[in-house]
This record gives C-alpha cells, sequence and structure tokens, in this order.
C-alpha cells in the first residue's frame, strides 16, 4: 500500500468519523430540550462542518478550501452569540 | 488527490487528522449522552480547541510538504476559535442561568400547554 493510498484511506475515515459527529450534533438539534441545548448543538455542528472542509481540502490537494473553513467559523461564531444574547434578552440588538 | 506524497507526511497528517476527528467526534457523543446542560456544555469544547489544533497542524503539515514551501496561514483558523469559544460559551451560560431563574420565578402553572417560559 503506497503512502498516497494509505494518507486517503486515512482521510476518507476521519471524514465518516467527522459525519457522524455531525450526526449526534444534529440529533441534539432536532430533540434538545432546551433552546439553550439547540444552540449549544448548532455551535458544535458548525465546529465539524468547519473540520470536514478542511479535510476536504487536504484530500484535493488544494487551499482554497481554507477559505470556506475560515468563513464557517466566523459565521458559527456569529450565529452563536446571536442566539445567545436573543436568548438573554428577547432580542438581538436593543 | 495527489498520489506520491512522501511516506512521512502521509503518516503524519494521517495520524493528526485522525486524532483531531476523534476528538470533535468524543465530543459530539458527549454532548449527545450528558443528562444536564450545564454538564452538556463541557464536551464539545474538546473537539472546538485539541481537534481543531490536530486537524488543522495536520493541514498545514501537509500543504507545506504538497506546496514545497511554509504554508501557515491555517492558524489564522487555529487563533480564532481559540478566542471565539471562551467567548460564545460564557455568554450561552449567562442565557442559560438566566431562564433557569425565569423559570424558577415563574413555574408553569396548572393547564398550561407549555413548559411555562422555558
Amino acid at each position: 500500500m503506497s503512502p498516497g493510498a494509505m494518507l486517503g484511506a486515512a482521510l476518507l475515515a476521519a471524514q465518516v468519523i467527522l459525519g457522524i459527529a455531525m450526526a449526534c450534533a444534529t440529533f441534539r438539534l432536532l430533540f434538545g430540550p432546551r433552546a439553550q441545548d439547540r444552540v449549544l448543538a448548532l455551535d458544535t455542528l458548525y465546529v465539524n462542518a468547519m473540520l470536514l472542509m478542511v479535510v476536504f481540502g487536504i484530500r484535493e490537494g488544494t487551499l482554497l478550501y481554507f477559505e470556506a473553513a475560515l468563513v464557517i467559523g466566523v459565521l458559527g461564531f456569529v450565529a452563536t452569540v446571536a442566539l445567545a444574547k436573543f436568548l438573554l434578552r428577547g432580542e438581538v440588538i436593543e | 488527490m495527489n498520489t506520491d506524497v512522501p511516506a512521512w507526511t502521509a503518516l503524519a497528517t494521517g495520524l493528526l487528522v485522525l486524532g483531531g476527528a476523534t476528538l470533535a467526534l468524543i465530543g459530539s457523543i458527549g454532548l449527545l449522552r450528558l443528562k444536564d446542560f450545564y454538564e452538556r456544555v463541557h464536551p464539545p469544547t474538546m473537539g472546538t480547541t485539541l481537534g481543531t489544533g490536530l486537524v488543522l497542524v495536520g493541514s498545514m503539515v501537509f500543504a507545506t510538504a504538497n506546496e514545497a514551501r511554509p504554508v501557515i496561514h491555517e492558524i489564522l483558523i487555529v487563533i480564532f476559535m481559540t478566542v471565539t469559544t471562551p467567548v460564545t460559551f460564557v455568554l450561552l451560560v449567562r442565557a442559560a442561568l438566566h431562564r433557569d431563574r425565569m423559570v424558577e420565578k415563574y413555574p408553569a402553572r396548572e393547564g398550561d400547554s407549555d413548559k411555562g417560559i422555558l
């Protein structure tokens, strides 16, 4: 087995693992009993999606996916802060 | 993908990425299995700090070997996640505490269709 094929198998396994992690977070997002559980699950989902994007980038051997991962990270931060503010005050911008 | 990578690059990248993905999975399983919101806040941070760090260091190693020049811009994501994760979780836990106090203050009455203000 060549090193390239070995790396391909490891990256595929990492993608499957991250997919399972996203499924766990999605379950908590859909069935989490309270709103704060759902927000927490959404944040976890964002982080796992970002890691999946980085692994895609390694697989393709291109640097283009880095920008996508960075945008997902920034948007996840903004979304979680806005939702936490909404839960705290009932409004996002007062 | 590029199939003629050196063996040490393949080994280092594979181990780092698999380790990071496994940490993210453990964090998500913890989010799924723990009982209380205040317990559930803890496990995802494993994926957001060390998991992200390992995967991105793996990406750095691979890109550096692939491009034959130092490629370290992935460090931006590591720094960003390290700075923002505590901020978001502190805000979220404050919101949860506030909501718990509101539930104690205004409990659900008999015959309410929902469970109070939750």
